[in-house]
């Protein structure tokens, strides 16, 4: 079982239009498929259709009074399964503080679904926190949509710099630009140029396209009800990188 | 959680109504806070079941399809009882293909190899399969093709929350079709939903709860049944039935047995159609020495030598068989040596291997298994089965199983410490006529006398074996040695590790005779002679 995590910590970035899409393709490419959706705003839940809510909370997950198996719910495609958001999930700092060793807890509550998926996508909220670390511990392939500014590219050198200093394994890294705007030269300046610079950022970037927002009105991914836009297109291209990165087949 | 499948059958009235817009809509309304969703256009689904040739996947309960859609993914799909997916994997079209182009027999066209476990891509399919299905190949079983309507019933989200799916199955594509079927496959953390689904279409006229799964339907259609082969002796004898009658109706049923593995020995599928093969010769050969005197006289003495020659054609092939499945285990058991040393002595028995099929091959081609074949089924057609002929079934069955018995008491308690290697291997023979007596008079007894003779049985049995085996295996050993190096072409490695390989054999075998004397005594210990006679009836006498 490979565990895929989106994060940032910038929230509007295009984490959950990523983890949705590529859970899309995962399960579209024959792997059983679970998405966790850890951010209490429940927009992957939303984007699915499904209630955010999970019984007991999220307290009932972080203690093990109610297990993620029993928490999931099936989305409308084959072969890809959610665990709802519920807004508990914005104690989940707290709960996890009370844990032992926090910083792995996300990582032991996963271990009892490896024989029931072989991918698991999380969708943290933006933040860097307890919660966050223990999501870093847990990946295997950390996945981290940059908006094109040298700002955004400091800040994955920060992360890079937070992750070498982890005892043991270490997720690999693979940022990608999202929401590119064309027009602007320095986003097409620094899309183009940083992928060949630096292995960890992917050749693909995602476009600021309309159609991408359209997911919220859809409620479904974009690689599901319009597979030839630009968009899908360019999910499928990451999700290529992606699968690459983490050694499960793309197709 | 796994969640089971409802399935349901619709009568052809009902599948006519419902066939017009949204199907079943109108037939079940299934309340305001749902509705029906048409999912798709219907498609039209080949269907291939696939089982080793005794059946251990149906007999564990699961259930293996491989399906295809025209120009279409074709995928592997692991079920339990309920209709519960277990494991699915996408299949290459190479298999598909070759699934689809195999005839109705049981007996695939294609390469050999390609039916056995390891030719499935590696995942978590095949790691469910492997342990029961062992060394055996996954054969076709039953084929349909299937025209799918899928549905959805979505909640007021518009999110599903069940899907149905219609299906009209036929055997073939021109062959008329079976009543169809309504599957709810409730979605995970919807199972509720899909509960009330189930009892609303319960009430609908025209639809039943399905008694049957697809693959009885299927094969039904074929005129088949799951299970129905079997290696062991299922045939069921009445104690007051004359002895003729029963043992030639034992026969009979080994020589369906028997006939039934050779389309499978000769194409070499997997090496338990040979086995089972000779399990059945041996049985036989038995059963002519055990109670061939019931039998019309000469019928016993004429088919012995014929039994004796198959039973000789099919053991160098067996005997290699054994070798190179237990080649992993041997190469595993290596300490000063490496495995990978021994894989020109494996090379080689895969040579003689498959000089020796060939060998079997045309033996069982030969006029003369097919001659003796229909003539001992004629043979046995022919014993009289005259309902006042003496004695009976139940009588012969007691007095054969205690002679027996009583053989093997003799010959154990003759061995000594002194005793040669021949002496352990008599008994053995002895010991194996002992067990294919109780195998074959085994449905005249209480089931749990039996098993619990048996069993003691098999624990001198497994001692014996082992002496025996390793014995054989030596001697082979050496024999292949000087082979190999009249061939020139081995390396000293190879050679140490097989010394190495004998040395392992020669501790085997010491031990299991350090183990014989306490193995034959609890075997004729007075509880064990005494459950032997209270089985054939002489304690009550």
């Amino acid at each position: 079982m490979k565990i895929l995590a989106t994060y940032n910590i910038k929230g509007g970035v295009g984490k959950t239009a990523t983890a949705v899409n590529l859970a899309y393709l995962a399960a579209k490419a024959g792997h059983r498929v679970l998405l966790w959706d850890l951010d209490p705003q429940a927009a992957a839940t939303f984007l699915f259709r499904i209630r955010p809510r999970v019984k007991g909370g999220g307290k009932a997950l972080i203690q093990g009074t109610r297990t993620l198996d029993a928490a999931i719910k099936g989305t409308d495609f084959d072969r890809l399964d959610l665990l709802p958001a519920d807004f508990t999930y914005r104690n989940l700092d707290l709960l996890l503080d009370s844990a032992r060793k926090p910083e792995r807890k996300l990582g032991r509550l996963l271990a009892p679904l490896r024989s029931g998926y072989d991918v698991v996508f999380l969708d943290c909220p933006p933040s860097i926190s307890l919660l966050s670390e223990s999501v870093l511990h847990a990946a295997d392939v950390l996945l981290v949509p940059l908006i094109p500014t040298t700002l955004s590219v400091r800040t994955l050198d920060q992360l890079t710099e937070f992750i070498d200093g982890f005892e043991g394994k270490q997720p690999g890294i693979l940022a990608f630009f999202s929401m590119i705007d064309r027009r602007k030269r320095l986003h097409k300046e620094i899309a183009t140029t940083l992928p060949a610079q630096r292995k960890d950022v992917a050749s693909t970037a995602i476009p600021a396209l309309s159609i991408i927002e359209q997911m919220s009105v859809q409620r479904a991914p974009v690689v599901s009800f319009a597979p030839r836009s630009a968009a899908a297109r360019s999910y499928v291209e990451l999700w290529k990188e992606a699968a690459d990165r983490a050694g499960l087949a793309a197709d | 959680m796994r969640d089971a499948l409802r399935e349901f059958v619709l009568d052809g009235a009902t599948l006519r109504a419902a066939s017009d817009g949204v199907p079943l809509a109108g037939l079940v309304p299934v309340g305001p806070r749902f509705r029906w969703q048409p999912d798709g256009r219907p498609c039209s689904v080949r269907r291939t079941w696939l089982d080793t040739f005794d059946w251990r996947l149906y007999r564990a309960g699961l259930t293996l399809e491989l399906t295809s859609r025209p120009r279409g993914p074709a995928e592997y799909r692991l079920t339990g009882r309920d209709g519960e997916l277990i494991a699915a994997q996408p299949a290459n079209q190479a298999a598909a293909a070759r699934a689809a182009a195999t005839s109705g027999s049981r007996s695939p066209r294609a390469a050999p190899q390609s039916w056995l476990i390891s030719a499935l891509p590696e995942g978590p399919l095949r790691e469910q399969l492997a342990p029961v299905v062992g060394v055996r190949a996954l054969l076709p079983v039953a084929r349909a093709v299937s025209t799918a309507r899928q549905l959805r019933v979505l909640n007021d989200d518009d999110k599903t929350v069940a899907r149905v799916t219609v299906d009209q199955m036929a055997p073939g594509p021109k062959a008329p079709g079976l009543p169809p079927r309504l599957v709810i496959t409730p979605l995970r953390g919807y199972v509720s939903q899909a509960d009330r689904l189930a009892e609303l279409l319960t009430d609908v006229d025209g639809v039943t709860e399905a008694s049957i799964g697809p693959l009885e339907q299927a094969l039904a259609a074929a005129g088949r049944h799951p299970g129905d082969y079997t290696g062991k002796i299922s045939v069921r004898l009445e104690p007051q039935q004359p002895a003729a009658a029963a043992v030639a109706s034992v026969l009979t049923s080994l020589l369906d047995t028997l006939e039934a593995n050779v389309p499978g020995t000769i194409r070499d599928i997997d090496t338990e159609f040979l086995h089972d093969l000779r399990v059945a010769v041996r049985r036989t050969r038995s059963a002519l020495k055990l109670a061939g005197d019931v039998l019309p006289a000469g019928l016993a003495a004429r088919f012995r030598p014929e039994f004796k020659w198959l039973g000789d054609l099919t053991t160098p092939t067996r005997d290699l068989d054994v070798y190179l499945l237990g080649f992993g285990g041997m190469a595993a058991g290596l300490v000063a040596a490496s495995p990978a040393d021994l894989e020109p002595f494996r090379a080689h028995v895969a040579r003689k291997r498959a000089v020796e099929q060939r060998q079997l091959a045309r033996g069982l081609r030969n006029p003369r298994f097919s001659r003796l074949s229909r003539d001992w089924r004629e043979a046995l057609a022919a014993v009289p089965a005259s309902r006042r002929a003496r004695p009976t079934a139940r009588t012969l069955a007691d007095q054969r199983i205690r002679k027996a018995h009583r053989q093997v008491l003799a010959d154990g308690a003759a061995i000594t410490p002194a005793s040669v290697p021949e002496a352990l291997h008599d008994l053995r023979k002895r010991a194996k006529e002992l067990r294919y007596a109780l195998e074959i008079f085994g449905s005249l007894y209480d089931p749990g006398a039996h098993w619990q003779a048996i069993r003691e049985l098999k624990a001198l049995q497994d001692c014996l074996g082992m002496f025996q085996d390793t014995q054989v295996q030596m001697d082979e050993l050496r024999a292949f040695a000087g082979e190999m190096m009249a061939g020139q072409t081995v390396p000293a490695a190879t050679l140490l590790a097989m010394g190495e390989v004998a040395a392992g054999l020669a501790r085997q075998q010491h031990a299991a005779r350090s183990e014989f004397a306490g193995r034959f005594r609890d075997f004729a210990g007075p509880g064990g002679q005494s459950r032997i006679l209270a089985l054939t009836g002489e304690a009550r006498g």
